[in-house]
């Protein structure tokens, strides 16, 4: 590579093309193809798509945040295919460019535009949040609660399966999850040992599960359908097999699914938990045998 | 001052009988054994005796303190204390040693110890590489069929752990020590023992983390997790001591840094003279000396609950698992902008190189490097979104960590607009920066989705997580890394390197990487869940291309090492002093630096960025010539 000749002149500004105007324009045109296109085409594809409220509301967020990021990647494509094509040294011999240091109007512009994409996307997902919670677990002290009545169930993550118990059907346990259609369902996830997270993928659900917290979270489900359920949430050793199908049926099935399943587990009821109707806690939060330090 | 001032070394019997590497592993193997055997006597029943029923784990810690105890004498740290208490005057000798033997002991020459890390942290970064490519062997199917469940843990575990403990370091550690005196016009670092330090204990932490596999592995992933840190068997020990290792190398460094840069920058280097390099190393370094004491902190707890039978993360004891998720995060996330901050600073400062320019907006990218590292506090809970812990405080949350991309933004305008109306040269470096540009591009914006609570709620603890940390990670840091050894090597080594196998490892480098982690944002959003080795059997072709891209990436890698070697050991084509006919001071001064930088110390009257300004200004000053304090 030749040195450079450090007495030499910097390059003339003899280059009177706008490239600006034009890296703005191709910007423009190029944002203004691709972004319809991304929310009309690709925002629906983005998961978990709509078995529930909540995942639907997921959806429409994915889309948003996918219509609002593409311009911006539309001006990085469009810039650097403009630039490195139009600002390559022209010979082996180092030659210096302008020496152009600032430009305040240009740092106020990006300056502004990025904090209003930061504070419009900051605005849009606290709206989002705050309708229903948008899935996520939220505590034990929920701030987005969906108005009216609620299906309860409980969520008990343990190394490695979950189980999961209706107090409205007198503290029945069952490791199958089913769910009422077209209902809002109120989870209360916790665990017994290490941190699990209870994800009901196609509900758009997750809430980590930690021992001695109620993590609850809100789902409103729509029609019947099979959802899955798996661990989140690195638990030891057999974590990717902490993996089950839940279903969402009509209430007839429910009801025909919670008598055979009270039935087929008549035999253990005397050592579970008092439920709440007995005068029991609503929620255990442990079990018989106490969680053991070393159950790893 | 030259290599004549040098004294003959000795012969090489007598120099093995010294303080040096293999001193230090005979005597941390004999310490290690100490501990192990003294912790009997303290605690009774070991790991041999109870099999998996219980363990003494305070054999475990120990041993490995007793290990880099021994490690660090055998290495002469304790020299030079002693000499002092029995009266002998301060000074530094440990920088005189000549020939190649200094680069296997204690040695206070910056760029010996800048050497010694980019061949030691490039080591653990092989290892850790390795472990990639063994979790992709397993990915290749649906089902757990090459490793036991556990080895797989642990080979995820190493893999993360590794990467994130070494690769903290590992600009900072090579770059920052062998250049951050240099271009501040100083001939050493403020507390060269620290400095050396530093690395020794980054080495014995990464030998510790090796050997879990002697105590059956970890669990936990990179994260630790309590309890499941606490119930898991005694692994996780080596997790938790070579973090805190880890952590304390940090702290050191990042103090060392501050020092260096606050009070050693010679005259004329104002704050808006000095190369953005050196601040991006003095904003990490921030970062570290704040963060890394909470990682020690939590570890330390961690320890406690494991031997002492403390509760701090143990629920049904009265703890919580809140505790170690916020404090570890309160790490955590300064940790992910110390492994990115020093690739930002290195972009800026190669742009104005290879494009010919001033580096446009010198104080807005001084502006948003700071403005990272502030607002980079305040972001930590949303790994926690859907914890449980403060629902109400979620919106905050989500605001800070998107207003995290204003200053990141500021960074991108800086180097776009040094492009502008440039003279750009596509050279090995300048490629790596231009695809920065890139992977940071898809790395950032996919942080969007997981800044955002709704989104999040489907992509947390998915391959989507996973992919967007590589992306900023692999793609920001590890890419930046590779910039900064085309670009410093040759004046580090005084060889130079391929031209022509460079752009090979380049554009193969680039196209494996993202044809790897590309895919796994489809994957994390089609429900594929983080560190399990099975999944649904739909994403099956997903997954078989990521594993053959990323055994490519592996391939790619491999050019480098090669093109590395061949250029170090065997060709050896001494480097000009200047290849990039650069304005920056390290280049000003012959290949490779000699022992003492400058013979005089220069005076700086502007920043390297000059470009197109007319002739570059004379940094090194004449030896007679009036010059600043020596």
């Amino acid at each position: 590579m030749a040195t450079a000749d450090p007495n030499a002149a910097a390059a003339p500004p003899n280059d009177s093309t706008n490239h600006g105007l034009r890296v703005v324009v191709a910007w423009f045109v190029l944002s203004a193809i691709a972004t319809p296109l991304v929310a009309i085409f690709v925002g629906r594809l983005i998961p978990p798509g709509n078995a529930s409220v909540q995942g639907t509301e997921q959806v429409f967020d994915n889309t948003w945040m996918l219509s609002v990021i593409t311009p911006v990647i539309c001006l990085l494509v469009v810039f650097f295919a403009y630039g490195l094509g139009s600002f390559r040294a022209t010979s082996d011999a180092v030659v210096d460019g302008p020496p152009l240091r600032n430009d305040a109007r240009i740092q106020v512009l990006w300056m502004v535009g990025t904090s209003v994409i930061v504070l419009f996307l900051a605005g849009f997902g606290t709206y989002e949040l705050l309708q229903n919670g948008a899935g996520g677990g939220q505590g034990p002290n929920p701030i987005a609660v969906p108005s009216g009545s609620k299906f309860q169930v409980q969520v008990v993550a343990q190394q490695w399966q979950f189980t999961y118990r209706y107090p409205s059907l007198g503290g029945m346990e069952s490791n199958q999850l089913y769910l009422p259609a077209d209902t809002d369902v109120e989870l209360h996830v916790t665990s017994l040992d290490a941190i699990h997270s209870f994800w009901a993928y196609e509900l758009g659900v997750k809430a980590d599960a930690n021992p001695g917290v109620d993590n609850v979270v809100f789902v409103k489900t729509k029609g019947p359908g099979v959802f899955h359920v798996r661990c989140a949430e690195l638990c030891g050793l057999w974590h990717p097999y902490m993996f089950n199908n839940g279903h969402v049926v009509d209430s007839g099935q429910f009801q025909a699914w919670a008598a055979k399943q009270q039935k087929l587990y008549a035999a253990i009821k005397p050592f579970m938990d008092k439920p709440e109707s007995d005068g029991g806690a609503p929620y255990s939060k442990t079990y018989f045998p106490a969680p053991d330090r070393r159950a790893g | 001052m030259t290599e004549a001032a040098i004294a003959p070394p000795p012969p090489l019997w007598r120099r093995l009988l010294g303080f040096n590497l293999l001193t230090g592993i005979v005597l941390g193997i004999g310490g290690w054994y100490v501990g192990w055997y003294g912790a009997h006597a303290i605690s009774g029943p070991s790991i041999e005796y109870f099999g998996d029923t219980d363990y003494n784990e305070l054999s475990v810690y120990l041993a490995y303190i007793g290990g880099v105890i021994g490690f660090l004498v055998g290495l002469g740290f304790l020299n030079y204390p002693f000499a002092r208490l029995r009266g002998y005057p301060p000074s530094l000798r440990e920088k005189e040693t000549g020939g190649w033997t200094r680069y296997f002991g204690l040695c206070t020459d910056h760029k010996v110890v800048g050497i010694q890390y980019l061949w030691g942290i490039g080591l653990f970064f092989f290892i850790g590489g390795l472990n990639a490519m063994l979790i992709r062997t397993e990915q290749l199917s649906p089902h757990s069929q090459s490793f036991p469940m556990g080895t797989y843990l642990t080979i995820v575990g190493m893999h993360g752990t590794m990467m994130m403990g070494m690769m903290t370091s590992g600009i900072l550690g090579p770059f920052a020590n062998y250049l951050v005196p240099i271009m501040i016009g100083a001939r050493r670092m403020a507390f060269p023992r620290i400095e050396a330090l530093t690395f020794w204990l980054l080495m014995a932490a990464g030998a510790i983390l090796t050997t879990t596999i002697f105590f059956g592995g970890f669990p936990t992933g990179w994260t630790g997790y309590a309890p499941l840190q606490t119930e898991a068997n005694a692994g996780i020990d080596n997790y938790i001591l070579f973090f805190a290792l880890v952590g304390i190398s940090m702290t050191l460094l990042g103090l060392n840094m501050i020092a260096t840069i606050l009070t050693m920058r010679a005259p004329g280097l104002t704050w808006t003279r000095l190369p953005i390099f050196v601040w991006g190393v003095l904003s990490t370094a921030v970062l570290m000396v704040l963060a890394a004491p909470v990682l020690v902190a939590v570890l330390a707890m961690g320890a406690l609950d494991r031997t002492a039978q403390t509760s701090f993360f143990n629920a049904a004891a009265g703890g919580s698992s809140y505790l170690y998720e916020n404090l570890f995060w309160v790490f955590g996330h300064p940790e992910v902008y110390i492994l990115a901050l020093p690739g930002f600073a290195i972009v800026l400062e190669l742009l104005p190189v290879f494009s010919r320019k001033p580096l446009w907006g010198y104080r807005l990218a001084v502006a948003g490097l700071l403005g990272v590292s502030l607002l980079s506090w305040f972001v930590w809970q949303h790994h926690l979104f859907v914890s449980g812990i403060n629902g109400d405080l979620r919106p905050f949350y989500m605001l800070s960590t998107e207003l995290i991309s204003i200053p990141t933004g500021f960074t991108f305008l800086c180097g776009m607009m040094t492009l502008w109306r440039g003279s750009i040269r596509f050279t090995v470096p300048m490629l790596f920066c231009l695809a920065w540009f890139f992977n940071f591009l898809i790395g950032g914006l996919s942080g969007v989705f997981l800044s955002d609570v709704p989104s999040d709620v489907t992509t947390h603890g998915s391959f989507f997580s996973m992919a967007h940390f590589h992306y900023t990670i692999m793609g920001g840091l590890v890419f930046t890394f590779f910039a900064a050894i085309y670009y410093w090597l040759p004046k580090m080594t005084g060889w130079e390197l391929n031209e022509r196998l460079g752009k090979i490892h380049f554009w193969t480098m680039f196209v494996f990487f993202n044809s790897t982690f590309a895919p796994l944002f489809a994957a994390g959003f089609l429900g594929q869940s983080r560190r399990a080795p099975v999944y649904t059997g739909n994403l099956k072709f997903l997954n078989d291309w990521v594993s053959i891209s990323a055994f490519l990436l592996g391939i790619s890698m491999l050019v480098f090492l090669y093109n590395l070697v061949r250029s170090v050991a065997f060709v050896k084509k001494p480097a000009e002093a200047n290849p990039w006919s650069s304005r920056s001071i390290e280049f000003q001064l012959p290949s490779p630096v000699p022992v003492h930088n400058f013979d005089r110390i220069p005076v700086f009257s502007s920043d390297p960025y000059g470009y197109g300004e007319g002739p570059a200004p004379s940094w090194v000053v004449p030896a007679g010539a009036p010059a600043g304090r020596e």
